[in-house]
């Protein structure tokens, strides 16, 4: 093992420190209680108090949520049937068209995205609101999804599944019974991650909602363009703990079923012996 | 049946909702822009039949392409957006490489805990993480008031709004996505060869510059296109952290098509934009199949 240096400590602090501590700030002064958000005049919970009194606030974050969930759930299913068309189908027509379709999107600068299905939502005379943005949302995220789960189909052994369907099972019990949950982790970490994409998406939905659905980061975008906001530094603040606990949790639970895995191979090695 | 409907699924999807779409784009590109609703000519007329179809065609030309090579204020936007991108990806280099490297040297049991806390940000709001720098780096902002309280600066640097700002951004928000790739080149390193270049008589530092760096250029470069490409497109971080005289063409499209209303010349715009990504696209795809191949 080669020796920890004073270098690689020195590098990693600060490197932490430059993608921690502008979140840091952001939350202490999000406890100010001056108006003026560079001077600090003292604790207070004030700003979180108002923007809890924040009717277009709170109806933005519901949109949002909303938003974020119809997408995410589409995308998830669509993503892991896409995934399991390239990992699995073997040739067809119009295979390179597909897996084009699938990484381009993902590449694919998010103004262009936005400006394209907008362009299409009028062609068709669709009216702009949550639907459309649960379309354009939909669309993006299932790609990534797709790849999340498809690395994980591409290391499966088929040959669990085919044993299941010498047992007996139609193709499709086999894939609930054996393949589901073998890749579950990976569709639900796609999941999460469409869940996050959308919450988090400013460009798309701008382009593609209508004035009946604004979302939370289209509320956080117009108020903050002038300057900074004490309301928005609270909001932020409840935002970041949200995400925190969501990965650290999920970290400590992915670890906890790998410590189990761990004990039960070994509980089975020794059962063999 | 049951195999037909699992493809036919998502690519009627992906047909409908990102490939017409975007020939869309590419139609009303050749169009012209016209006081009407939706703002633009020709429209496609199928009742006309195959004679309104062949009108239609007719109607198109290159017209907006010509403009956007007229007016320096597209093609300015665009080399700058290329130049922005690629400073800003050789900071993030400099900046992502060492803690990387710091990475992959700790113990194995901290490791986890180091990616989990470089990939943490990555969750966290884009938009929030880009608007937490406006309150640091404005006027009066921290970084001003620190550097005036140390006797560093007479008077606060102007940085918000610069060209600067948009760097710090794009170095800020982008770092995970160069950290990530180098730091597993960097783990999967045989420690041997290292210690081999020094029994032959390198030095440390020799023998990072000629053994470890090498090996980690997949990495090095696997992670300055995941830097550079979504980079070149951004909107947000100019928008919050540049001035106006900051010429980003993500922006430039925003602009034309919500302020100005100019459709045509936005979708001309998007396909040029387009054009110009596809070539660190292709570059990005044979080097992650270069990789592939050598770590098979």
């Amino acid at each position: 093992m080669r020796r920890f240096s004073l270098f690689n400590a020195t590098s990693l602090t600060f490197g932490f420190a430059f993608l921690y501590l502008p979140m840091v700030i952001l939350i202490i002064y999000s406890f100010n209680a001056s108006q003026l958000v560079t001077v600090w005049a003292g604790f207070s919970t004030r700003w979180y108090g108002e923007l809890l009194r924040d009717q277009e606030f709170l109806d933005a974050a519901w949109v949002t949520l909303r938003v974020a969930v119809f997408s995410s759930t589409i995308a998830t299913v669509l993503g892991t049937m896409a995934a399991t068309v390239i990992v699995r189908a073997g040739r067809f027509k119009g295979r390179t068209l597909f897996s084009g379709m699938i990484y381009a999107p993902l590449v694919m600068p998010e103004v262009i995205t936005g400006l394209s299905l907008l362009l299409l939502f009028i062609g068709i005379g669709l009216d702009r609101g949550i639907l459309t943005v649960v379309l354009a949302h939909t669309t993006f995220s299932m790609c990534y999804v797709s790849v999340v789960v498809s690395s994980r189909l591409a290391t499966f052994d088929t040959a669990l599944e085919e044993a299941a369907l010498d047992l007996g099972c139609s193709p499709f019990e086999a894939f609930r019974l054996v393949t589901l949950p073998i890749i579950a982790p990976a569709v639900i970490s796609g999941w999460l991650l469409a869940f996050t994409l959308s919450l988090d998406d400013l460009v798309i939905a701008s382009f593609t909602t209508g004035p009946s659905a604004t979302t939370l980061p289209i509320k956080i975008f117009s108020a903050v363009r002038l300057g900074v906001s004490p309301q928005i530094n609270a909001l932020s603040t409840i935002l970041i703990a949200f995400v925190a606990v969501g990965v650290i949790a999920a970290s400590l639970a992915t670890k906890r079923a790998a410590v189990r895995a761990d004990k039960d191979a070994r509980a089975a090695e020794r059962a063999a012996g | 049946m049951r195999r037909f409907a699992l493809i036919a699924v998502p690519y009627l999807w992906l047909l409908a909702l990102f490939l017409v779409p975007f020939l869309i784009v590419l139609k009303i590109s050749l169009s012209d822009i016209t006081l009407s609703i939706p703002p633009y000519s020709p429209k496609l007329d199928l009742s006309a039949g195959w004679a309104g179809f062949v009108e239609f065609i007719r109607a198109l030309d290159f017209e907006n392409y010509v403009f956007l090579t007229q007016d320096d204020l597209y093609w300015k936007a665009y080399l700058s957006s290329l130049w922005i991108a690629f400073v800003s990806t050789l900071i993030t280099l400099a900046v992502g490489y060492p803690i990387a490297y710091g990475m992959a040297r700790a113990a194995p049991e901290w490791r986890p805990t180091l990616l989990m806390l470089v990939i943490l940000p990555f969750w966290t709001s884009f938009l929030i993480r880009v608007y937490a720098w406006m309150g640091i780096l404005a006027n009066e902002g921290l970084l001003n008031q620190t550097l005036l309280a140390l006797g560093i600066i007479d008077s606060p640097l102007q940085i918000l709004n610069t060209t600067a700002a948009v760097q710090i951004g794009i170095v800020y928000t982008y770092l995970p996505f160069m950290i990530l790739p180098i730091y597993a080149t960097l783990e999967k390193m045989d420690e041997s060869l290292l210690e081999a270049a020094e029994d032959l008589g390198c030095s440390r530092l020799s023998a990072f510059w000629l053994v470890t760096f090498p090996l980690s250029r997949g990495g090095i470069i696997a992670g300055c296109f995941l830097v550079f490409i979504p980079a070149i497109g951004e909107f947000v971080i100019p928008s919050l952290l540049g001035g106006s005289d900051t010429l980003m063409i993500g922006k430039v499209l925003w602009e034309e098509f919500f302020s100005n209303r100019d459709w045509p010349v936005a979708s001309a715009v998007a396909i040029i934009l387009l054009a110009i990504l596809i070539i660190p696209i292709v570059l990005f795809q044979r080097n992650e199949q270069k990789e592939r191949e050598a770590g098979t």
